[in-house]
């Protein structure tokens, strides 16, 4: 090694250093308050219920990981069967997340297309509008649903007043008010990425698609979807994962029985006290989670060279 | 005669389901913000025009300290979530990859990846067992928590201000023998303003929001304006409720405009 590479080399691990001390601060609060209590949470689904909460250190146990599917007969020692409870909260919360989704893109893709076909002036104002309600308080935009579709709220008593029902049609607390708080919610999440892969899209194919006879649907579907594929997987992930651990809208919307993922979760760290199921149920949604950003980054690595 | 063209960029019905959808976002809110000056105490009924219940919130000491808390917590959290989101943009971007950048980025990205309950469940199994061992109960648990989730929204716009930056400058103030703590002081800092103006005011609005996090974080007492109202929204409704979350809203959409405006102005 010369003079000068040396110089080189230690200003270049110089910059190195000075580049991890200037991130420290960052890496050590996540780790602290978010990375660290995660690596407690697996540890904690393998160990022994505690008596009133908590567990019972360094005695490990698969119970947790075993009551996620299974339950004890409460009459008969060790028989065992089918935890239907659980089951039906996974099954229920994974068919919530995904008609959420599917909502959503039947009706955030149509919106975006909307604003990204306005002139460029108007085109941020509309924006504008979709990030209002993006960036209000959740409990203020479910308590508004909430409103809306009570017995005496608004939609039951027009249509009373219309004469259309007689009765006011039970919405609250039922899955169908969960389902339409997580649409309300959610649905910014999937027009502002649908929207970002519009906006690249050069209306020059459509029109050639058109000049070569398609039909409006046959270009909307054979170009225009094809070409917004990855802005539309990208919304479809930013809804389905907050959806698939929704915890405010189901337990404001759905009442204490139509329970999703993340009221069971809340429940065993609450009334069930049993904290290692809660961690080994946590850990479940965290995998399911991050399987579907993995399916995400793989398509995203395929589709990247593809739409533009 | 005006004849019927045909435009490329139309599609059947999609203007109607837009608007279907903002109808759908604004017809709730716009509810909510009406019922808020009824006279009488009903959500549903209009019995006419007050401004009663404003004053009501405003005098229930409940609500003044949990509108306060709130506050404090999100401040303080903007403040120091920008500062390290600051440090960690400049030491991860204007630079040939290094050992540990990838692993820096998956780490600050990593609150973004993890559903809230997962996250709220585990800090509460950790600061639980803290609060035991120490005795300490106050309010820094939930300072920590909201600190950690808002660095990665602080670090976005900072980092992508910072890839967008000229580096002439910078190095035309060396070249002037500026110290770097000048030229950072005199020459990038200033030029990075607006990306950490950006990024503190996401981390105050995201912090604002939080339920989740800090239901299970806070200790008893430490109610902050959303958890307050998760409690209320149990009994029965009063125009209160209404009231309150009018204010709430009109601040967050203060802050949203004015971040809309510095981001309209850089362009």
């Amino acid at each position: 090694m010369t003079r000068a590479e040396e110089v080189a080399d230690h200003h270049r691990r110089q910059d190195i250093r000075s580049r991890w001390l200037l991130t420290m601060p960052a890496i050590i609060v996540i780790f602290l308050a978010a990375i660290g209590p995660l690596l407690v949470v697996l540890l904690y689904s393998f160990m022994e219920k505690g008596d009133y909460g908590d567990v019972k250190y360094w005695q490990f146990s698969s119970e947790g990981w075993y009551s996620v599917f299974r339950t004890e007969d409460i009459f008969e020692e060790g028989v065992s069967t089918w935890a239907d409870a659980h089951i039906l909260i996974f099954w229920r919360s994974i068919k919530l997340a995904l008609m959420t989704t599917a909502a959503t893109l039947f009706l955030g893709f149509p919106t975006a297309y909307f604003i990204s076909t306005r002139p460029e002036r108007w085109r941020e104002i509309w924006l504008f509008l979709i990030t209002i309600p993006f960036w209000t308080n959740i409990l203020i935009r479910t308590f508004a649903i909430q409103e809306t579709i009570r017995n005496e709220g608004i939609i039951n008593t027009t249509l009373i007043k219309l004469g259309l029902i007689s009765a006011p049609i039970q919405i609250m607390y039922t899955d169908y008010a969960i389902l339409f708080g997580m649409v309300y919610v959610y649905l910014p999440l999937m027009v502002l990425p649908v929207y970002a892969s519009l906006e690249k899209l050069d209306f020059r194919l459509v029109e050639a698609g058109y000049d070569l006879y398609a039909t409006r649907l046959r270009v909307l579907w054979r170009i225009i979807l094809p070409m917004v594929k990855p802005g539309l997987i990208a919304g479809s992930i930013l809804v389905f994962i907050p959806a698939l651990g929704a915890y405010v809208t189901p337990r404001v919307l759905g009442g204490g029985k139509n329970m999703m993922l993340g009221n069971l979760i809340e429940l065993q760290f609450g009334q069930g006290r049993n904290w290692p199921l809660g961690s080994a149920l946590s850990i479940t949604l965290l995998i399911i989670v991050t399987l579907a950003l993995l399916f995400y980054v793989r398509n995203a690595a395929r589709g990247g060279g593809h739409g533009h | 005669m005006a004849t019927r063209t045909f435009s490329i960029k139309s599609m059947p019905g999609f203007t109607s389901i837009a608007m279907l959808c903002f109808a759908l976002l604004y017809l709730p809110i716009f509810t909510l913000v009406v019922f808020a000056f009824n006279a009488g105490s009903s959500v549903a009924i209009w019995e006419g025009f007050s401004m009663r219940w404003f004053y009501k919130a405003f005098a229930n000491e409940a609500i003044q300290e949990a509108a306060l808390r709130t506050l404090i917590v999100a401040s303080v959290a903007a403040l120091l979530s920008t500062i390290f989101a600051t440090m960690a943009a400049i030491a991860t971007t204007r630079t040939a990859p290094y050992r540990g950048l990838t692993f820096k980025y998956a780490f600050i990205n990593q609150p973004l990846m993890v559903p809230e309950i997962v996250t709220a469940v585990a800090l509460l199994i950790v600061f639980s067992r803290i609060k035991i061992w120490s005795g300490y109960q106050g309010i820094g648990y939930i300072l920590a928590a909201h600190t950690a989730f808002c660095i990665p929204f602080a670090y976005l716009p900072i980092r992508a201000r910072l890839e967008s930056m000229d580096l002439t400058l910078e190095r035309a103030a060396a070249d002037l023998y500026a110290t770097p703590w000048q030229a950072f002081r005199r020459v990038t800092l200033p030029l990075l303003w607006p990306g950490i103006l950006a990024g503190a005011m996401l981390a105050f609005v995201i912090s604002l929001d939080d339920v989740v996090i800090t239901e299970f974080v806070k200790s008893g007492g430490q109610e902050t304006l959303p958890t307050y109202m998760l409690g209320q929204l149990r009994r029965t409704v009063t125009p209160e409720v209404n009231a309150t979350s009018t204010v709430f809203l009109a601040l967050s959409i203060l802050i949203v405009t004015i971040f809309f405006f510095i981001s309209r102005k850089r362009n």
